[in-house]
């Protein structure tokens, strides 16, 4: 049980650092803001989450993880939001972008 | 070699590429935003020295409100930034030198001290159970150093003094110039109704649980000016005049109340800043409280900036 525990939580947080890496990289390489904000805001939700749900079962239930799964939440407000709102300042910046 | 190894040395590298940059940015916009990652990091650092206090001041202080603060400077700098006075290299090498001098200085006296290090620390430990506290560092900054913190409380209602000063006089008492985001119903309105509910309640719960946990006045104070000015900048509420009584009584609400407890130590436990035997962590609790909103307000109108408009009337 233990075992296929640590399998699990080390192929979540694995792959969950796999989206922050593919995130970065889009940030650096992609042409311009709008595609960028794509990437990054694909690393915040999916990286963070799997790499959220790989630690759930180390973590005292439920409050360790009631406080991992709001951190989760609140990136994922956060996150959306402040796309949204350095997208529509590009727009607005360069109308034809 | 272990992991917890590589990641401190990886971290340690990584708070000193971005010092580096943001040294070497050319405008004072990008270095602001390189500083607040820098400070992000530094809270990782203290977090790995076991400085939970630190790490959450940090975060909250040095990465959150003086980031927004040196914004503000950089925004408002942004037209002047092109003919700027330059500094000459002779100068630039001058400073880079003075600085890697004390920096080499302080980093030899952390790797070998001189004789066995002084430390206040077991005293402190042995003597926490009198005061109620069961966190260290509130013990030190509401019993031992009290003094410290009062004045500490008090610089920060000069400080806004200061920031008010800069008004134009026929602006004095009236609204700060905090750019508001005049656009109805965009995902900012959104965020401003979603995020204060939750973040009135860790404020305060910071403030609550720093009495045995780290957390603290300071630190959830802060946290309430972060959602004070969220709800300003999205225009769901008016910036308040600056010459509101009600706004002023809060301002100096914490440290008025904590330098009345002060008083009171003459007369209760023979002196100033003392505490009555059993009631040390109440009045803490009672001055902690007014701190918090205190520096709640403070801290929102020093980011709100010195007043740039009439008051409405």
């Amino acid at each position: 049980m233990t075992l296929a525990l640590n399998i699990f939580t080390a192929l979540a947080v694995f792959a969950g650092t796999f989206f922050f890496l593919a995130g970065t990289v889009g940030l650096l390489r992609f042409p311009d803001a709008l595609t960028r904000l794509h990437a990054l805001t694909k690393a915040d939700n999916l990286g963070l989450g799997l790499v959220v749900l790989g630690l759930l079962p180390r973590v005292e239930w439920p409050f360790g993880a009631f406080k991992l799964i709001s951190v989760w939440l609140l990136v994922q407000l956060s996150g959306a939001i402040v796309a949204q709102l350095i997208a529509d300042f590009v727009r607005r910046e360069e109308p034809h972008a | 070699m272990n992991a917890a190894f590589i990641f401190d040395v990886v971290l340690a590298a990584l708070v000193f590429t971005i010092a580096t940059w943001i040294i070497a940015a050319r405008d004072a916009f990008s270095a602001v935003v390189g500083f607040v990652a820098y400070g992000l990091l530094l809270a990782l650092v203290w977090v790995e020295l076991s400085a939970i206090d630190v790490a959450l001041t940090e975060a909250a202080i040095g990465s959150g409100v003086t980031g927004m603060l040196l914004l503000g400077a950089a925004s408002r700098l942004r037209k002047t930034e092109p003919t700027a006075v330059s500094v000459g290299l002779p100068m630039r090498l001058l400073a880079a030198v003075l600085c890697a001098l004390i920096a080499a200085a302080l980093g030899f006296l952390v790797l070998f001290p001189p004789g066995t290090i002084f430390t206040l620390a077991p005293d402190a430990m042995a003597h926490l159970p009198e005061t109620g506290l069961r966190n260290p560092v509130a013990g030190v900054l509401f019993v031992y150093r009290a003094f410290d913190t009062l004045l500490e409380k008090v610089v920060l209602v000069l400080a806004l003094v200061g920031v008010w000063s800069l008004a134009l006089d026929r602006f004095w008492g009236g609204i700060p110039g905090l750019p508001v985001f005049e656009q109805p119903n965009t995902v900012l309105t959104l965020l401003s109704q979603l995020l204060p509910p939750l973040g009135i309640v860790v404020g305060i719960y910071m403030f609550w649980t720093g009495a045995n946990n780290p957390g603290g006045a300071f630190q959830g104070g802060t946290v309430l000016a972060a959602m004070w000015i969220l709800v300003m900048i999205a225009g769901l509420q008016h910036m308040p005049s600056t010459d509101r009584r009600m706004l002023r009584l809060l301002v100096v609400l914490g440290p008025a109340i904590f330098l009345v407890i002060g008083l009171l130590g003459f007369a209760l436990a023979g002196s100033f800043l003392a505490y009555p035997p059993g009631y040390a962590k109440p009045l803490i609790i009672i001055a902690e409280a007014a701190l918090t909103v205190s520096i709640g307000v403070t801290l929102g109108l020093l980011a709100a900036g010195p007043p740039e408009r009439m008051a409405r009337r």
